[in-house]
């Protein structure tokens, strides 16, 4: 009865000198993997969006959080004139970018999305181009 | 100038004395807290508090002031003046057992001697007069903490703090006896209650009555588990039993009432450590200066309490019964006579 109870006493003992596995969140940022769903981004070539404004993102996002409204550009190209994710109702499924016919659309590693207020989680077209 | 036959530096002395001692056990019990969530912490694959202050050692004075700006709630249905008498109750007793711990040697000032115990007082030759029943007192003052916890357990008008206050009575009424019949093998051996004489008796390390005999050997170790027992710490904490009890006799305190309760369980438990360090560790005895070797010795016994609580589940109410009264009790009273035939014995 007793050696058992030594044993554990031994266990929490080594455990004490152990490096903790704690990660310092805000100072330190987890390793996220590489194909993490976060925040969507708009690739970008040639200096703009490669998007076509295609409608089969909204056509097949189940949330229905994207809002795409096509215009015409100088070279009469079909462009997105509005392109708008509705974060706070999108659920990461990732099926918008499975459905980009052009390899327009595309998630990032980042996850800290909270804010403020309810209109900052519209994420507007500017906010969504493709940092590089 | 004498106040009652004794010189006025006596009564200057006791009163530094209270106040040394009364500021250590309540700086040590502030820093246990923090302590106790650092050793489990690491015990546990964790950091423990880390963002208030350095190290998070700011720690005890945020929960402090948090604790104290928090609302005051009494239930409506609470018996009031026991409610509000109860943490009063539960902790007075748990800081006045402190009064007969020696904490240090006699030391010399101004050609008085004076020694570090607060109920006591040394003649010009250095002999030390203390209380003569010191052990009975300190167990007296330890079945008065129970009256708190029943007290607030009854009062609070609930019924998960009322179970808490029956599970306490009956966990320290069982624990006391076999606690008291530990202690008998350190009387038989030292031929005193006084605490002062106890611990002059354990100079050395084999002079520790922890290494005496193997009967006293034992006797400490169930002495300090049943002390563990009667302070409720894991693993025989069912009056409080977060997980059945909500937060057992404490469910309906609040703010400072709650601290309190919470001081008091950790002033128990530096009692305790400090009370089990003189009848066993040779208390202020050892190669450092006296008062340090008290300290590191209590030190040592209050992390073996934390490390005690990172390891081991709670008892349930049944099996902390059944050792109380079926092993412990039982143990004790084969090493009072076990100790009687040693010390016949090898005189």
């Amino acid at each position: 009865m007793i050696v058992p109870l030594i044993k554990g006493l031994q266990i929490t003992l080594k455990h004490l000198f152990k490096k903790p596995i704690t990660l310092m969140y805000p100072e330190e940022k987890p390793d996220v993997a590489p194909n993490f769903r976060g925040l969507h981004a708009l690739k970008v070539s040639h200096n703009k969006a490669k998007c076509v404004a295609c409608y089969l993102c909204p056509t097949v996002c189940p949330a229905k959080c994207i809002t795409v409204e096509a215009g015409e550009d100088a070279n009469h190209d079909k462009y997105a004139a509005k392109y708008e994710i509705d974060m706070l109702r999108c659920i990461f499924c990732g099926y918008c970018v499975e459905a980009c016919p052009v390899d327009a659309l595309g998630m990032t590693q980042t996850f800290e999305l909270a804010n403020y207020k309810r209109s900052d989680f519209v994420f507007t077209k500017e906010r969504l181009l493709e940092k590089k | 100038m004498e106040i009652m036959g004794l010189p006025l530096i006596y009564y200057g002395a006791m009163i530094l004395k209270v106040l040394l001692a009364f500021v250590f056990v309540l700086l040590t019990v502030a820093y246990a807290t923090y302590a106790e969530r650092k050793i489990i912490g690491h015990m546990q694959v964790r950091v423990g508090p880390n963002r208030v202050g350095p190290m998070g050692l700011l720690q005890p004075i945020a929960d402090g002031i948090k604790l104290f700006f928090k609302e005051e709630i009494i239930p409506s249905e609470a018996s009031k003046f026991a409610f509000l008498l109860a943490p009063l109750v539960a902790l007075i007793p748990a800081f006045i057992s402190f009064a007969v711990i020696p904490f240090g040697d006699v030391i010399e000032i101004a050609g008085y001697k004076i020694p570090l115990q607060i109920a006591a007082f040394a003649d010009n030759a250095g002999t030390v007069f203390d209380l003569n029943i010191g052990v009975l007192y300190i167990l007296a003052m330890a079945s008065l903490g129970v009256y708190g916890i029943v007290l607030a357990g009854w009062s609070s008008n609930s019924k998960y703090s009322l179970l808490g206050g029956l599970r306490s009575s009956a966990q320290m009424i069982s624990y006391e006896l076999a606690a008291g019949l530990a202690i008998v093998c350190v009387f038989m051996v030292s031929q005193s209650l006084s605490l002062h004489a106890i611990v002059a008796d354990q100079a050395g390390l084999f002079g520790w009555y922890l290494f005496r005999n193997p009967f006293t050997f034992l006797a400490g170790i169930i002495f300090f588990i049943c002390s563990l027992a009667e302070i409720n710490r894991t693993p025989f904490d069912l009056p409080e039993a977060e997980t059945e009890l909500v937060s057992g006799f404490c469910t309906e305190y609040s703010s400072m009432k709650y601290a309190m309760f919470f001081m008091a369980e950790y002033a128990n438990m530096v009692t305790v450590c400090a009370v089990t360090t003189t009848l066993f560790l040779g208390g202020w005895q050892g190669p450092l200066p006296s008062v340090l070797n008290f300290i590191a010795k209590v030190y040592f016994l209050m992390f073996v309490c934390m490390w005690i609580r990172a390891t081991y589940p709670r008892y349930r109410y049944d099996q902390l019964m059944k050792l109380g009264w079926k092993v412990f009790l039982p143990s004790t009273l084969f090493l009072i006579v076990g100790n009687a035939i040693w010390i016949t014995l090898f005189k």
